[in-house]
């Protein structure tokens, strides 16, 4: 399949994965940002063929286990009304709350579904007008556009039962507070591709300059990861650092303007909690003063809800790369992808459903 | 009544028998076991599976049994959509019992069809049903031998479900299971994985693709029947890997034989079309549904034997060689990546959801 077989190539990857052994003479930390990446490095196994003396850290970018339980708490406290259909993207339906997730809500009778696209949720609106329809508006950078074209949309053909339940977290604040954490052992970034493809690179310079880090705008397919690897390897061992782009095929510095322009339409910069790790500073998006009607929070009162996780799971600490999912005394105990304890453990980009779906070789 | 279709023709065409300016929409009558069961019962079930077991209008069906060994299953179809590329409940409710009996070696005989209608389904899409439930039972070469309907309350039912139970017969000498496959003995598999699953997902979703997917549901005893007859005890166990998937069979059977399995990923038989929909829907082919595929365990030396028997009939032609079965990590199944890397294929849980991003 063009686009994808030749960055699956075995004979590139030896190409690649000898070049690192040659380059690397010392041990490096890297963190590849996006869930994404952590799936596709564990899917094709390149965890277990760099050499030792890379060691890889999982960073938060999946949006499923960086959603804070109380806007879990707040999505079911919504599906739950009578007057509502609940729309997401599958794997949120998952996602432990306090004391219930969406499937548990579906299953008692309330009408929540699986939609593909936010669009979807707004030609649902325009085909039920006597119910309120919902979006969970969940992601990075990535799927921000088409839920900020949903909102745009919906405004434009005068949907007044539509709105969406806000969740959006942006990927530099989170880097940023990653290298100022006073325990980091990150030393340079793979950053995420896709959200690269939308906002371009031009928010990391600063980033690279002033914690002197080497960070590679990096791709999704097995290739892609090993050539941001060796890309990042050569910058440690060289002692540079700044950013490179090695996903070129897909982004450039300036990032896709028209959907940058109706991110600032819709949404505005504010700050967010991260499950797990707490709150960021400007981290986050919400509805600007233009859209604010469509904010399901304020239209169902459901701001107040409050949360508490399982005292057991240390996704916070996966999620920061300071422990791996195997040094969780809950992993595949109390903590499968069966009963989630936390979120990493739900959907298939996060860490420990990762480890604990394609990782288990060892007997 | 003008408009009634003359008896004992009804199976042939596709004529609906029961007039719609009698009855457009099923009733609860229709399961009530008055008139109006009698009706649907005389008019419609009997004429379309014609048969002296259902014609002799008893509580049930007097089998003659031969000596030997019976196989037995049964299966239970909820499927939405109703309608799909490639088939519908009906001939899927034949396909799937009559797969599960031909997977313990045995010859496929006679099934049941238990009903439960939702009150107020369309009766022209009831007997769209049953025509196809008719002509996949008489392609397949079984009998409806008996069989049952109830109707439930609108609102409590998804249009139709439907049970069929299978009966047949297991030759002599056969003995297929899950324990005796070995290390060293080889997996093949009987054409492209994952088509049920895509095409119905892609209907349910409203995706397209450049070709349309149709469902690979068909009923497998044809070409399984060669590999039990030639193969003896060399065929150590056959599986249809539905629902979970390949992965799913095989971790099953990892489990029960205390063996592991190795496969590569460059040699899974996966086309484009299922294949780009799992790379944009973020699944995984190893867990998507077939129902018209089987996984056969081979000794290794009777790999090319099986390979050959299986690609000699029009649904095994695409079959392959997936992988084999190891001493090492056992109860484990284990894929080489394209890029030579290796991973766990492990169990699927819960539903497979589609990623985020």
């Amino acid at each position: 399949m063009r686009y994808l077989d030749e960055y699956r190539d075995e004979e590139g990857a030896r190409r690649f994965l000898d070049a690192i052994r040659r380059r690397v003479t010392r041990p490096w930390a890297l963190m590849e940002v996006c869930g994404g990446q952590t799936h596709t490095l564990i899917r094709s196994g390149i965890d277990r063929m760099l050499p030792e003396e890379i060691r890889l850290i999982h960073g938060p970018g999946c949006p499923v286990c960086v959603t804070p339980v109380e806007l879990i708490d707040r999505a079911v406290a919504i599906a739950r009304r009578a007057d509502v259909i609940f729309t997401s993207f599958g794997d949120m339906l998952r996602v432990p709350g306090t004391e219930a997730d969406l499937f548990r809500v579906k299953s008692e009778g309330g009408d929540v579904r699986v939609v593909y696209s936010p669009l979807d949720a707004v030609k649902l609106a325009a085909q039920n007008p006597g119910r309120q329809v919902v979006f969970f508006a969940v992601g990075f950078e990535t799927t921000a556009p088409a839920n900020a074209m949903a909102v745009h949309q919906a405004k434009a053909l005068g949907l007044e039962n539509f709105s969406i339940l806000v969740s959006h977290v942006l990927v530099p604040p989170a880097m940023e507070a990653i290298l100022s954490s006073p325990s980091n052992q990150v030393q340079g970034f793979l950053a995420a591709g896709h959200v690269c493809a939308v906002m371009g690179y031009w928010e990391y310079p600063p980033i690279a300059e002033r914690h002197r880090v080497p960070i590679v705008v990096t791709g999704f397919e097995p290739l892609d990861l090993l050539q941001g690897i060796h890309m990042l390897v050569e910058a440690l061992e060289d002692g540079r650092w700044g950013v490179e782009n090695q996903y070129t095929r897909s982004v450039t510095e300036a990032g896709n303007r028209p959907a940058q322009e109706l991110l600032q339409k819709v949404f505005r910069v504010s700050d967010r909690k991260w499950r797990g790790i707490g709150e960021i500073p400007s981290s986050g998006l919400a509805l600007t003063d233009e859209y604010a009607a469509f904010d399901a929070e304020t239209r169902f009162d459901v701001g107040s809800i409050e949360a508490r996780e399982s005292p057991l799971c240390i996704a916070g600490e996966v999620l920061q790369g300071l422990r791996k999912p195997r040094e969780c005394q809950a992993f595949g105990r109390e903590c499968t992808p069966e009963h989630p304890l936390g979120a990493p453990m739900v959907s298939a980009e996060g860490a420990c459903a990762a480890y604990f779906q394609y990782g288990r070789v060892e007997t | 009544m003008s408009e009634r279709g003359g008896e004992g023709d009804l199976a042939a065409g596709p004529v609906c028998p029961i007039p719609i300016s009698d009855y457009p929409t099923v009733q609860l009558a229709h399961g009530g076991g008055g008139r109006l069961s009698q009706m649907l019962v005389e008019r419609m079930f009997v004429p379309a599976f014609r048969n002296p077991w259902l014609e002799a209008l008893h509580d049930g069906a007097v089998l003659e049994v031969a000596e030997g060994r019976l196989a037995f299953s049964t299966d239970s179809f909820v499927i939405r959509p109703r309608f799909f590329p490639g088939g519908n409940i009906g001939s899927l409710a034949v396909h799937g019992t009559v797969n599960d009996v031909a997977m313990c070696g045995a010859r496929p005989l006679v099934i049941s069809v238990g009903l439960i209608l939702e009150e107020g389904l369309p009766m022209e899409e009831l007997w769209r049903i049953v025509d196809s439930l008719r002509s996949a039972a008489e392609e397949a070469g079984v009998s409806v031998a008996t069989g049952d309907t109830k109707v439930v309350d609108r609102g409590k039912g998804d249009g139709i479900y439907i049970n069929t139970s299978g009966l047949g017969v297991v030759p002599a000498g056969v003995d297929l299971s899950p324990r005796r496959v070995r290390p060293g003995d080889k997996v093949l598999v009987s054409g492209e994985i994952g088509v049920h699953g895509i095409a119905i997902m892609a209907v349910r979703e409203g995706l397209e693709f450049d070709t349309e997917l149709e469902s690979d549901s068909a009923a497998l005893h044809g070409m399984t029947a060669p590999l039990v007859a030639r193969l003896g005890d060399r065929l150590r166990v056959l599986r249809d890997p539905t629902r979970g998937g390949v992965s799913s069979a095989l971790n099953e059977i990892a489990a029960l034989a205390g063996v592991g399995f190795r496969l590569d990923e460059r040699s899974l038989p996966v086309g484009d079309a299922v294949r780009g929909a799992c790379e944009i829907l973020g699944l995984d082919p190893l867990y998507v549904a077939n129902e018209g595929k089987c996984l056969a365990f081979v000794a290794p030396e009777a790999a090319d034997e099986a390979l050959e028997l299986l690609r000699s009939h029009p649904l095994g032609r695409e079959a392959v060689v997936l992988g084999e079965a190891t001493q090492e990590h056992p109860g484990r199944v284990v894929l080489r990546s394209r890029i030579g890397g290796e991973r766990v294929v492990d169990m699927l849980s819960g539903e497979q959801l589609p990623r985020i991003c």
